[in-house]
């Protein structure tokens, strides 16, 4: 869970950096140039690859671990502590995966399933620029990606730390700086990529 | 502090044994002082129970001064009470009020299987240190004390892992029944001294195995162990667990049943 969620924040750092190109507000044209590097490139390419199998890996992983810990108490509870002696996300990772991975189904449709169906049948690249700003003028379509945000988040709040807590780093001297950069992490990454469809959809772009 | 009297309603788990299912028995406990313990207040229930002719409540003791580690009671889902770095036996009467009605249930986990009423198995955790939260030392005479040099900050450390008292609360208040932070005190307690050197390589492959033997559940860092804990064991020795454990892996010996 550890190896591949560190995995999958690198990734959001990336997608995250090269997805921002669209603030420069000129029409697309940084975003599609990064965007074209991003497809085109064969090391990226490759590293696709092992993104989609980390993210599987990281997603059967998690379903497997929440059955398997929810099978350790087979009689329940009558009275929960819940909040009272942990935070409710840390409880609830598979739930905000699974949401997670509904939106990520979504997400992947839109925009990246067509695209690399154009490029593999050899139509060449989609205009991606332009795929969002059709798709982020739906209402809903931006709620579900505020949604998807938010949830992600959540999971990154905890998931964050829990990875280098699993790896051992969560000492007394690295638990506050690691605590601190995850939590930063977890609000300024999501509010970024909430920051594209709301832009797209109040037409702050051109 | 003032004293007073309560009337409370008790909601205690009864189960005759493993085999057969329980459930929830409600009792009406009058005039409970506030300065008795949680367990006092059990002790004049079980003598109202024994006096009525009804069988007493079954539930774990013994020293009940907060050192032994045998009290196990989950009260309104929290494992040894409300109280921070407490135990059951510590946890005194004054932490209710009249006409409160209080859940009473045992630690719930597979691996602790309840034996009767409130009384859960517990002899997990001493597998779990069989396989190895030991250190082999030579017989003869006591080693001159200030022998072995040792870090004053480790033995801190290390001395604040030993006060584990194998409660097993930190089970009962996993989500994951994980059995991870006594496990992680007990390596903690022997690897950062320079006696726990000789099986450092094997000790927490060995324990984590038969962790996972007994059926505890995996750590997903969510913290309610350290919570709970009524000796504030603190979840860096989880992380010192999980280095000792990779440790154990990259060295390559997998010692099975050093015991």
């Amino acid at each position: 869970m550890s190896l591949t969620g560190l995995f999958l924040i690198t990734f959001l750092i990336v997608h995250c950096y090269i997805n921002a190109q669209i603030f420069y507000n000129d029409g697309g044209a940084r975003f599609t140039e990064a965007a074209h590097f991003m497809g085109t490139n064969f090391l990226i390419r490759t590293v696709e690859i092992g993104l989609m199998g980390f993210l599987l890996l990281h997603v059967i992983q998690g379903l497997a671990l929440w059955s398997k810990n929810r099978s350790r108490r087979t009689n329940r509870y009558a009275v929960n502590a819940g909040s009272a002696t942990s935070p409710w996300y840390s409880r609830s990772m598979a739930l905000l995966g699974t949401l997670i991975l509904l939106f990520l189904i979504m997400h992947l449709s839109k925009f990246w399933a067509p695209n690399r169906f154009s490029q593999i049948t050899g139509n060449g690249e989609k205009d991606l620029y332009h795929m969002m700003k059709e798709e982020f003028q739906t209402a809903w379509v931006v709620g579900v990606y505020i949604f998807g945000c938010i949830s992600l988040g959540w999971h990154l709040v905890h998931g964050f730390y829990s990875a280098f807590q699993t790896l051992g780093l969560g000492t007394s001297r690295y638990k506050g700086l690691i605590k601190t950069t995850g939590i930063a992490f977890s609000i300024i990454v999501p509010l970024i990529f909430i920051a594209m469809p709301v832009a797209f959809f109040m037409n702050w772009l051109a | 502090m003032q004293h007073y009297n309560m009337n409370l309603t008790l909601k205690v788990w009864k189960q005759k044994n493993g085999k057969t299912k329980g459930g929830f028995e409600t009792y009406p406990v009058r005039n409970v002082s506030s300065e008795m313990s949680f367990l006092e207040m059990f002790d004049v229930l079980n003598e109202q129970l024994v006096s009525e002719g009804k069988e007493p409540i079954a539930f774990d003791h013994d020293c009940r001064e907060g050192i032994c580690g045998m009290c196990s009671m989950v009260i309104n889902g929290r494992a040894h009470g409300p109280w921070s770095q407490n135990t059951t036996c510590q946890l005194h009467m004054r932490a209710y009020e009249d006409g409160d009605t209080i859940t009473v249930e045992p630690w719930r986990a597979d691996a602790f299987p309840v034996i009767k009423d409130l009384v859960v198995d517990r002899t997990g955790f001493d597998r779990i240190i069989q396989a190895g939260g030991f250190i082999s030392v030579n017989t003869g005479n006591a080693q001159d004390a200030n022998a072995l040099p040792i870090d004053k900050q480790k033995a801190d450390e290390s001395f604040a892992a030993a006060s584990c008292i194998g409660c097993g609360a930190c089970v009962a208040a996993c989500p994951n029944a994980s059995a991870m932070l006594f496990v992680s005190a007990k390596v903690s307690h022997l690897a950062l001294l320079p006696q726990g050197e000789p099986e450092r390589m094997t000790r927490a492959f060995n324990m984590v195995n038969q962790m996972d033997t007994e059926g505890f559940g995996s750590c997903t860092n969510i913290g309610a162990c350290e919570a709970e804990c009524p000796k504030g064991i603190s979840l860096e020795n989880i992380a010192r667990l999980n280095r000792e454990y990779i440790g154990s892996m990259l060295s390559g010996s997998k010692v099975e049943g050093m015991a």
